[in-house]
């Protein structure tokens, strides 16, 4: 019961508040101005891929990064 | 290295003849059995090719093998999970179906964790382990870590599956919701969870791309936590190292609580951070969109990852477990509904200026379907967590209502566009076989869950009103056998919409077997199209 007490009196204080400041320091993290283009990237990343196999056979259906490249051209 | 296998997995079939033949208990010595065979077939396999050389390893292209071998996987064990499903949702509106000559294999009892085990854990553990390696590799821009471990994972997975499965037919279960297995399946599902998360890891540690993408942080989450839950929820004592029992080590209200840590994150960690991670991809890449806010999918996995953890307790309300649990799980889960909602909107704003494509597009469509599903099922979540609703709600049909909203509209969702999606790119197909099929898929399964949910909530209910009504004198008026007629007719719609949702995916498995067998007609030019004048 004396490391329970010990532990769980640790547990609500000290790191309550280290994780608390671990969330807060992520969230600020996310909203630094500095990194705005890092994220812009990082979104783009799944969009960067080469479909290759589907883009080259010109079907209809299939999405390809071209028709992206030019919505955004075009706005 | 063929020496060491050999020596291997001769000794694995020397342990498997024996507790096929000395185990204590019927499923012990059928696993045994099933063990023997699978390590005998690969001990044949390895000694065939003795010192044949080794083709070298292709490393210039992604590795798909193993995300073809997982979507067919998804495929069939959603199939066989959801025919389960139906089965039972009728063996309770007609008891009759527990027929006496499948006892005691094919009562209830032991069908429902058959049918929760095979949609969570088959159906959606094998499209989640598809898409994680499908994913991280394009997402980081190399191919997978650990060349065939990644083979080890699958068919190590399925293997537990398969053990898992007839362990609950034959009665070994540790009684603990969506942790049946008894003690050897967990050391094994154990050996399995670690290879892939080293195969998975791998691939983040060697990525070429220089960030993390968002939804590789959802998956890493759910490997990770997963992990976790699954050993400290399984700390049992075999009884005998030849037979299936096992001793829990904790009891009493702390296994109560361990049980519903881990049943509720479960839920957080494996049917909902792991499938943000599919939807961080897909919906994207299915838009052709970037997804609407990066900094939000930060801030969400964050505020996600540290408040799911505590939700468990809501399971417990009005039990042995002090107040002050109850009402720290009853919080922290409506907190939760924030992040939750924060992902949905994530997703749903990624359309943002393409939505006519829920029109043209069927994926689009199942992965809108998903999001609101979503949505839904993260707002009842936490209003059914507050102790008051909880009173009314707990031990109802409602649960089951909102389990299934959860389970059939977002999981289920997901997973059928993911599907729909990655078979036309894995067998390098223009798209899918047909598209108006898609469009019956979604629609049966859509009315599916309209006609399950709203059966539950029905149901649900009026079970709790009819157990908390007393009269003047205040005496119960209604005994528990009265609340099981009066859900007959609730029970049979909810059965019909279980068979509209299976049939739904039947057309999917009919539709990939075209796209694959490459039936998939040919295009034609438009001019070719139109009829000739007369």
């Amino acid at each position: 019961m004396e490391t329970y007490s010990t532990l769980r009196e640790f547990a609500d204080s000290w790191f309550l508040i280290a994780m608390f400041a671990f969330f807060l320091g992520a969230s600020i993290f996310a909203f630094w101005p500095s990194l705005r283009s890092d994220r812009e990237n990082a979104a783009g990343i799944p969009l960067r891929d080469d479909e290759t196999a589907l883009c080259h056979k010109n079907c209809a259906t299939c999405s390809c990064k071209i028709s992206f490249e030019l919505e955004q051209k075009n706005g | 290295m063929d020496v060491a296998k050999l020596v291997a997995l001769g000794l694995i079939t020397l342990i498997a003849a024996y507790a096929s033949d000395q185990g204590l208990d019927a499923a012990f010595r059928v696993h045994g059995f099933i063990v023997f065979v699978v390590a005998a077939g690969l001990f044949i396999g390895v000694l065939r090719r003795f010192g044949e050389p080794k083709p070298a390893a292709v490393i210039s292209d992604y590795n798909d093998g193993p995300v073809r071998a997982g979507v067919i996987a998804t495929a069939f064990w959603g199939i066989a999970g959801l025919a389960v499903g139906v089965l039972i949702a009728f063996q309770l509106a007609f008891p009759v179906l527990n027929f006496e000559w499948a006892q005691p294999y094919g009562n209830f009892g032991r069908l429902r964790p058959l049918h929760t085990s095979a949609v969570i854990f088959a159906f959606g553990g094998n499209a989640l382990i598809a898409s994680s390696i499908y994913i991280v590799q394009r997402t980081s821009r190399t191919r997978l870590f650990g060349g065939n471990l990644v083979w080890f994972v699958f068919w190590g997975y399925q293997l537990f599956i398969v053990l898992a499965a007839t362990g609950y037919l034959l009665g070994a279960t540790q009684s603990k919701e969506y942790a049946e297995p008894e003690w050897y399946v967990d050391i094994w599902l154990t050996v399995v969870w670690v290879a892939y998360l080293v195969i998975f890891l791998g691939t983040i540690i060697t990525r070429k791309e220089r960030h993390i993408y968002v939804a590789n942080w959802f998956f890493l989450a759910f490997i990770v936590t997963v992990a976790m839950l699954h050993i400290v929820n399984n700390l049992t004592i075999p009884v005998s190292i030849w037979g299936s029992k096992s001793v829990q080590l904790f009891s009493g209200v702390q296994d109560a609580m361990t049980q519903w840590w881990y049943g509720h994150n479960a839920v957080g960690f494996f049917l909902t951070a792991g499938f943000l991670g599919m939807m961080y991809y897909y919906v994207p890449k299915q838009a052709n969109r970037p997804v609407y806010s990066y900094k939000l999918s930060i801030v969400h996995f964050w505020a996600l990852i540290f408040l799911y953890i505590w939700a468990g307790p809501h399971h417990l309300h009005y039990t042995a477990l002090p107040d002050w649990a109850s009402t720290l799980g009853m919080v922290f889960s409506i907190i939760l509904w924030m992040p939750s909602w924060a992902g949905m909107m994530n997703g749903l704003m990624t359309l943002n200026g393409s939505w006519d494509k829920i029109r043209t597009d069927p994926i689009i469509r199942f992965l809108v379907a998903s999001l609101a599903f979503y949505g839904m099922s993260t707002f009842e979540g936490p209003m059914m967590s507050i102790r008051a609703v909880n009173s009314l709600s707990h031990y109802t049909d409602w649960t089951v209502g909102h389990v299934h909203s959860g389970a059939l509209g977002w999981n289920g969702m997901i997973i059928f566009a993911m599907i729909y999606f990655l078979t036309p790119r894995l067998w390098n197909r223009g798209s899918m076989y047909s598209t108006a099929a898609m469009n019956w898929h979604f629609w049966l399964a859509m009315i599916g869950i309209v006609l399950y949910a709203a059966s539950m909530w029905v149901s649900g209910i009026m079970e709790g009103l009819m157990w908390r009504e007393v009269d003047d004198q205040g005496f119960l008026v209604n005994s528990f056998a009265d609340t099981v007629s009066a859900k007959f007719p609730m029970y049979v719609v909810r059965g019909v919409g279980g068979v509209l949702y299976l049939g739904g995916a039947c057309i999917m498995i009919w539709n990939m077997w075209k796209t694959i067998r490459g039936h998939a007609p040919v295009t034609q030019p438009v001019s070719q199209m139109t009829a000739p004048a007369e």
